[in-house]
């Protein structure tokens, strides 16, 4: 069974009659447990409405979301995304500790058992012995590692990640990538990432949807057969340079049907 | 601030965030306030003593002319001409200081306790009032806001009636309140609440609606009630707005309060005392200056609780850049 089971969606903002929007058209796409599929394409291709629509944010306008065999609200329901956007939306009122803490407080953990998956999921993004600063204390890298130590602190099946590092500078993003995979393949979880850059989708990932724009459309899936785990080696791997340079013109095709 | 001022205090077992930012934190140091709360006072007690040099100037320029006696009681023979005499500056319209603040001292009345004494009395009353209207219609705009920010509907078909209720002059109000009431202590608090609901109530639902649409999103992916919703996020990022609506509330209680006392012909608050001094002003104008100030003082006092209690609560929350 597929954890995500993506058949026929469309997407279409505004109503009838006024100027409407084709976010998405026609998507399929099935995700199965322990892979890293990342989302790739143009701006305004639908990519983070993709996300939302899987993360029950909002709902498609028509077709079928499955999340682990179930409509999405009702996985949503039972709390199975843990969500990263692009900026790390902390609460600014509370600790670090204490923002890692907001989804267990929610599903009425005990305070022991929170304070010790706090440490633990902190421990996980290499923030330990920040778990008693407020947010405005950290830098933007340290700031959205607490965010994504959030995300898991719940252990959910599926992460989405909405641009998580696309903020950040080239060394902290890279850092982080590594870190993220260490995560990954340590959690088990399975991971849909939006980004707007191949490398990083590349590196990551164990396959790359590339999606056009005007209609956003699913235009290739490019499985990405480099080896486990990856390492600064693996970015000097010839193989990962035909990958991207793959991608690429996966891109390039996707922009060339819409002229 | 306790969870009684909240309508979201239904929520059980959750601890809230509104709480949480109470709780005590040792391993960060809290920004310095104390210096910055000393800088107030440095500051307040400046502009103090730059209103008396002006005030007193006025009056060695342009004021009536005054005379010290030792017959008097007072330490030297002194006469004083001011050069360039100013109908504005007349002994009438700006009493000498030391007329105004010797009034304190002197009895109110013929006999009397001192008008220290009288008033502060009288604010005691008076701030009773206020505190119980502060308190009632801090609730009130509380709960409209809430209401307002989770039903379109409702704010849409009642936000111009409250508005409307603040175009009404409270003046015009009162008397109607206090024949409601039958005069007393509750139709002044009463009054004070009508003042106060206003700016606490809109306040409040902008607040409410000042969360990042993501930080909702977020919410909404752990499957958290409205209610934990209102609770953890929407209150906590509403706190500074809700603030600034209470300190501007708790100056308009004091006003609320005194106002609400004239017609209700209670002889005890300082709504008397300053419709008694009103009376005699062409007499004994120092008098009712003397009440002004300890009015204001009065409100300033109030005001300083607030923002005490606002640092308190919203110590650690600095905004974030992004
Ligand atoms: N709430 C909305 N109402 C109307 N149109 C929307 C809404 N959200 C997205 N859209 C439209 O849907 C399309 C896809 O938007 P989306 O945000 O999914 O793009 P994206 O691929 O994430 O872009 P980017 O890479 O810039 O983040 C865009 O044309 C956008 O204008
Ligand atoms: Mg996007």
């Amino acid at each position: 069974m597929s954890v995500v089971s993506i058949s026929s969606v469309n997407k279409i903002f505004g109503k009838p009659g006024e100027n409407q929007t084709i976010a998405l058209k026609d998507i399929d796409l099935q995700i199965e447990q322990g892979e890293f599929i990342s989302l790739i394409g143009p701006s305004g291709c639908g990519k983070s409405t993709l996300l939302r629509i899987i993360g029950d944010l909002i709902s498609p306008t028509n077709g079928t979301v499955l999340v682990n065999g179930k409509p999405a609200p009702q996985a949503r329901e039972n709390r199975e995304y843990g969500i990263v956007f692009q900026a790390p939306v902390l609460f600014d009122w509370r600790s670090v500790e204490k923002n890692v803490q907001l989804p267990l407080e929610i599903m009425g953990k005990s305070p022991h058992e929170r304070t010790a998956r706090a440490n633990e999921m902190l421990e996980l993004v290499e923030l330990n012995g920040f778990q008693k600063h407020y947010p405005y204390q950290l830098s933007g890298g340290m700031q959205q590692r607490v965010s994504i130590a959030r995300a898991l602190s719940f252990n959910p099946p599926l992460l989405l990640m909405d641009e998580p590092f696309g903020a950040l500078d080239e060394i902290t993003r890279e850092r982080l990538n590594a870190e993220l995979l260490d995560i990954w393949s340590r959690t088990k979880t399975t991971i849909v990432f939006v980004t707007h850059s191949i490398p990083e989708a590349v590196f990551l990932s164990t396959r790359v949807v590339v999606m056009s724009a005007r209609p956003g459309r699913i235009t290739q899936i490019i499985p990405i057969d480099l080896p486990q785990p990856r390492s600064g080696e693996t970015r000097e791997s010839p193989r990962y340079y035909e990958l991207i340079t793959q991608v690429r013109e996966g891109l390039r095709g996707g922009e060339g049907m819409k002229e | 601030m306790t969870e009684s001022t909240l309508p979201g205090a239904l929520v059980k077992n959750t601890e809230d965030d509104v709480m949480d930012t109470l709780g005590a934190d040792v391993s960060v140091p809290p920004p310095d306030r104390s210096r910055s709360l000393g800088m107030m006072l440095l500051r307040f007690a400046l502009v103090f003593v730059f209103v008396i040099v002006l005030w007193e100037g006025l009056k060695f320029i342009g004021g009536t002319p005054w005379r010290f006696s030792t017959n008097d009681g007072a330490l030297f023979n002194f006469t004083w001409f001011p050069p360039f005499p100013m109908k504005f500056a007349s002994d009438l319209n700006m009493p000498h200081l030391w007329d105004i603040f010797g009034a304190f001292i002197q009895p109110a009345q013929r006999n009397g306790p001192p008008l220290i004494q009288v008033l502060a009395q009288a604010a005691v009353v008076t701030m009773q009032a206020a505190l119980a209207g502060f308190v009632i219609g801090t609730l009130l705009g509380l709960l409209l806001g809430t209401i307002f920010a989770h039903s379109p509907l409702l704010e849409r078909a009642l936000v111009p009636y409250v508005v409307a209720s603040q175009t009404i002059p409270i003046l015009a109000i009162a008397p109607m309140v206090v024949v409601w009431l039958k005069a007393g202590w509750w139709s002044v608090a009463l009054l004070a609440a009508y003042l106060c609901f206003f700016p606490v109530t809109i306040n409040t639902l902008r607040g409410l609606r000042s969360p990042d649409p993501r930080a909702i999103e977020l919410m909404k992916s752990y499957a958290a009630s409205r209610w934990t919703t209102l609770w953890k996020v929407r209150y906590p990022s509403a706190l500074p707005y809700i603030f600034t609506a209470l300190k501007i509330a708790a100056t308009t209680a004091i006003v609320g309060a005194i106002i609400g006392e004239l017609p209700s012909g209670l002889g005890e608050g300082l709504g008397r005392v300053i419709l008694n001094f009103n009376s005699e002003y062409a007499i004994r104008p120092h008098k009712l200056w003397a009440t002004i100030l300890f009015t204001a003082l009065v409100g300033i006092l109030f005001f300083v609780t607030v923002i005490l209690v606002e640092r308190v609560m919203t110590r650690n929350m600095r905004k974030l850049e992004s």
